[in-house]
C-alpha cells in the first residue's frame, strides 16, 4: 500500500499512515465508479447499429420515436441494465464466497447455486415444456435457493458447524451432483440440450427487460446483507476463535453471507446464464488494489464486476460486427489472461 | 495395482497388535533392524477392504447388459471356462478394467493435487487437463459433425483418444509453465490453474453453442465421461501408465509428508522442494491425461475419491494408495449404476459418478468427528 508523501528521514505517524491509505483507497473507488459509468456509456453507443452519443441521450431523456431511439430504449438499455446488475451482483457474491470458504478456487456457483439454477430449468423443460424466458427464470432462481440452503445445512450439520472447509466441500458435493442430473436430462432431451448450451454461454442481449424490475429488489438485499456481513467476515479472516472473542455470532455471520450469496447469484444466473468465471476472477483482481479488508473489497469487487461484464459484451459486439459473440466467452478470453498474468506478476493475496 | 502389496505386507502384524490394543487405530511403530516406520492399523486396513470392494463390484459389472451373468458364472469365466468366456473376456471385460483403472488413475492423481496445494478443490480440472481435452474433442465433433457435411464420425473417433491426450498433456504442462517463477508455488499453481481452466470451459461451451444440436449432444456424451465400447486398446496405455508411475508416486511421497511442512522446514530436512513437487505434479498431469483419453473427463472422481479415503482412513491427507483404490472402486460402482438404472438407456458414467459419489462424500462430511483439514 502507499503510505502517505512522507518525508524522508521522518517516521509518519500511525495516524496519518491509515488516513492516506484511505485516501487512496478513497480514490481508487472514485476512479473505479469512473470506469464502470464509462462502461456504461460505452455499452449505449457502441453496436452494430451507429447510434451517436447526442441521439443516446435524446432517447433516454427525451424519446420521440425515431429508430436510434427504439434501438437504444429496447435493446441498449435493457442490456447495459442486465450487465451492471448481474456485474456488480456476481462480484460481490464471488468475493463473500472466496471470503466465507476462504477458497481461492470458489466461485458464486461453488454453494450449489449456479447448478441449482441450471437444475430447476431443464428439469422445467424437461417436464413441463416451459419455453418462455420469464417463466423459466423463476423456475431457476427457486432452484438456487434451495439449493444453496442445503448446501448450508450440509456444511454445517457435521460436529464444529459450517466450516470454510465443510462449506466448500458440501458445496462441490452437491454442485457435482445436480450437475450429473442435468448432464442426464439434456442428453435424454434435446429441447433442454439446446436451450442449457446456450444458457451455459451466457448472454445480456435478448432478455426480458420485463423481469428487471422484479429481480431488482433481490439483488438490492443481497447487496445491504453483504455489506452488513462485512466487519464479520473481516474477523472471521482471523480464525473462528478470534472471531468469537471479538464478539461475532459466527453462525449468524455464516448465514447471513450465504444468503447474501443466495440473492445475488441467483437472480444473476438466473437473468443471464451461467457467468460464474466473473465471480470467480473479480475478487481476486479487485484484492489486488483493495487488499483483505471486505469493507472495501466488496463496493470495489462489484463495481470491478460491472465493468469487467459491460466492456466483455461490448468487446463481443466489437470482434464479429455485425454479430456478436456471447458476452461468457469474451468475459473468459479477456478476463483468463488478464487474470493469469496478474497472479504471475505479483505474490498473490492469500485468504 | 499391485503396488498395494508392499504397503499391506506389515498389515498383517499391525491387525493383531490393534486388536489387543482393543482396535484404537492410533499410529504404531513397525521396527526392523535400524528401519522403522510408523504404520496406522486403520489406515491400511481400508485398502484391502476397498480391493475387495472393488473386485465385487467388477464381478457385478461384467455380468451387467443385454445378457446377464451370474456372479458365480463370471468368476468361472475369468478362471478358464469355456461356457461364457467370448462375452467376458472380449466383450465386458475391457469396459470394466478401463473403468477400475481409469478410476485408479484419477484418484491418485487427484489425491497428489489436493496434497500438493493443499486445496480439498484441486483435481485434474485445476490443472486444466480436463478442460483442455474437451475443448479438443469439442472443436473436432464441430467440424467434423453433420453442421460441415458430415467428414466421417467413424474417423473422428478413432481420433479423439490421441487428440483429447494431446489437448490434455498440453494444457497441463502449460499451466504448470506459467504457474512456474522462480519455483513452483502451489497457491500460484491453483490460481493459474483455475484461469486456464475458465477460458477453456467457455470456448468448449462456445463451440457446443456453434455446431448442430445433434453434434453438441455427441460431444457432450464424451465430455461427461464415458466407458461404452471401450475395447482392449483403451485398457492398456492407462495400465502401463499406472504400472510405471504408482511405484515411482509411492517412492516420491515421502517427500509429499515433508512438503507439508512448508518450503523452509522441507529445505532444512534437504529436500529438493521445486524439484520433488514438480515431478509429483507433472506425475499427476500424466496420470489424468492418458485416463481422460481413454474415458474422457470423469471429473468428480478426482476430486471426491482422495476426501472419500481421507475421511475412511482417518489420516489427515489424502492417502495415496487409499485415494486410487477408492477412485477405482467409485467408477466402477457408478458404472453398474449407469448400465441397469435405466433400463434400455445407457447413461454416461460421468453422469453417476457424481450422483453416487455426492451422497458417500457429504454423509462422511456429516459425520465427522473431527475438525478436518488439508
Amino acid at each position: 500500500m502507499v503510505t502517505g508523501a512522507a518525508r524522508p528521514g521522518a517516521l509518519p505517524s500511525a495516524g496519518s499512515v491509515l488516513d492516506a491509505a484511505r485516501r487512496h483507497r478513497a480514490a481508487v473507488l472514485l476512479g473505479l465508479v469512473l470506469l464502470t459509468a464509462l462502461a456504461a456509456l460505452a455499452s449505449l453507443v457502441i453496436g452494430a447499429r451507429h447510434v451517436p452519443a447526442g441521439a443516446v441521450w435524446g432517447a433516454i431523456v427525451s424519446p420521440s420515436g425515431t429508430e436510434d431511439d427504439i434501438v437504444v430504449r429496447s435493446l441498449r438499455l435493457p442490456r447495459t441494465a442486465f450487465g451492471l446488475l448481474a456485474g456488480t451482483a456476481l462480484g460481490v457474491a464471488g468475493a463473500l464466497t472466496q471470503g466465507h470458504t476462504r477458497n481461492p478456487l470458489a466461485d458464486p456457483g461453488l454453494l450449489g447455486v449456479t447448478q441449482g439454477a441450471a437444475f430447476a430449468m431443464v428439469l422445467s423443460i424437461f417436464t413441463l415444456g416451459v419455453t418462455g424466458v420469464r417463466t423459466y427464470i423463476w423456475f431457476g432462481f427457486a432452484g438456487a435457493l434451495l439449493a444453496s440452503v442445503l448446501v448450508f445445512a450440509l456444511g454445517g450439520a457435521g460436529r464444529g458447524g459450517a466450516t470454510p472447509l465443510t462449506l466448500a466441500l458440501a458445496g462441490a458435493a452437491v454442485t457435482a451432483f445436480l450437475h450429473g442430473l442435468v448432464a442426464g436430462l439434456v442428453l435424454i432431451d434435446q429441447q433442454a440440450m439446446d436451450t442449457y448450451r446456450f444458457w451455459q454461454a451466457g448472454a445480456l442481449a435478448g432478455r426480458d427487460a420485463g423481469v428487471l424490475p422484479a429481480l431488482l429488489p433481490f439483488v438490492l438485499a443481497g447487496l445491504v446483507l453483504a455489506m452488513v456481513n462485512a466487519p464479520a467476515l473481516n474477523a472471521l479472516a482471523l480464525g473462528e476463535d478470534v472471531a468469537r472473542s471479538l464478539g461475532h455470532r459466527i453462525r449468524l455471520a455464516r448465514a447471513v453471507g450465504i444468503t447474501a450469496i443466495t440473492l445475488l447469484t441467483g437472480a444473476a444466473v438466473a437473468a443471464c446464464g451461467a457467468l460464474a468465471f466473473l465471480g470467480l476472477i473479480v475478487p481476486h483482481l479487485a484484492r489486488a488494489l483493495s487488499g483483505p479488508d471486505h469493507r472495501w473489497l466488496l463496493p470495489f469487487s462489484g463495481l470491478l464486476g460491472a465493468a469487467l461484464l459491460l466492456a466483455a459484451d461490448v468487446t463481443g459486439r466489437l470482434v464479429a460486427r455485425p454479430g456478436e459473440v456471447e458476452v461468457g466467452i469474451m468475459l473468459a478470453l479477456i478476463g483468463g489472461p488478464f487474470f493469469i498474468a496478474l497472479v504471475r506478476r505479483r505474490k498473490p493475496v492469500r485468504l | 495395482m499391485s503396488a498395494p502389496a508392499a504397503r499391506t505386507a506389515p498389515a498383517a502384524e499391525t491387525a493383531e497388535t490393534a486388536g489387543k490394543a482393543g482396535g484404537t487405530g492410533g499410529p504404531r511403530a513397525l521396527r526392523a533392524g535400524r528401519v522403522s516406520f510408523r504404520v496406522r492399523p486403520r489406515a491400511v486396513l481400508v485398502v484391502p477392504a476397498g480391493l475387495a470392494v472393488l473386485a465385487l463390484l467388477m464381478a457385478v459389472d461384467i455380468g451387467r447388459g443385454d445378457f446377464p451373468i451370474g456372479v458365480g458364472d463370471v468368476v468361472r469365466a475369468l478362471l478358464g471356462d469355456p461356457e461364457h468366456r467370448f462375452v467376458v473376456m472380449e466383450l465386458r471385460l475391457p469396459r470394466v478394467l478401463t473403468g477400475a483403472l481409469v478410476g485408479a488413475a484419477f484418484g491418485l492423481a487427484g489425491a497428489l493435487t489436493q496434497s500438493i496445494t493443499r486445496n480439498p478443490l484441486a483435481s485434474p480440472d485445476t490443472l486444466g487437463i480436463s478442460q483442455a481435452a474437451s475443448v479438443v474433442v469439442a472443436a473436432i465433433t464441430v467440424a467434423t459433425g453433420s453442421a460441415a457435411g458430415g467428414a466421417g464420425g467413424a474417423l473422428a473417433s478413432v481420433g479423439i483418444p490421441f487428440a483429447a491426450l494431446a489437448g490434455g498433456l498440453a494444457g497441463g504442462v502449460l499451466v504448470y509453465l506459467l504457474a512456474w517463477r522462480q519455483g513452483l508455488d502451489g497457491y500460484r499453481l491453483v490460481l493459474v490453474g483455475i484461469g486456464f481452466a475458465g477460458v477453456a470451459a467457455n470456448v468448449k461451451w462456445w463451440l457446443l453453442a456453434l455446431g448442430d444440436v445433434n453434434d453438441a449432444g455427441r460431444a457432450m456424451a464424451w465430455i461427461t465421461g464415458s466407458l461404452n465400447a471401450r475395447g482392449w486398446e483403451h485398457v492398456r496405455p492407462v495400465a502401463l501408465a499406472l504400472a510405471v508411475l504408482v511405484p515411482l508416486v509411492l517412492i516420491g511421497a515421502f517427500a509429499l509428508g515433508t512438503l507439508r511442512l512448508g518450503d523452509e522446514p522441507a529445505r532444512g530436512l534437504g529436500l529438493r522442494v521445486n524439484l520433488d513437487r514438480s515431478l509429483l505434479i507433472l506425475a499427476a498431469i500424466v496420470l489424468a491425461s492418458i485416463a481422460t483419453a481413454a474415458a474422457g473427463p470423469i471429473e468428480f472422481v478426482a476430486l471426491a475419491a482422495p476426501q472419500i479415503a481421507l475421511r475412511l482412513a482417518g489420516t489427515g491427507q489424502p492417502p495415496l494408495v487409499g485415494s486410487t483404490v477408492t477412485g477405482a472402486a467409485l467408477t466402477v460402482g457408478a458404472d453398474v449404476i449407469a448400465r441397469t438404472a435405466f433400463g434400455a438407456v445407457e447413461l454416461p458414467v460421468g453422469v453417476v459418478t457424481a450422483v453416487l459419489g455426492a451422497p458417500l462424500l457429504l454423509y462422511l462430511l456429516v459425520r465427522s468427528r473431527r475438525k478436518a483439514t488439508l
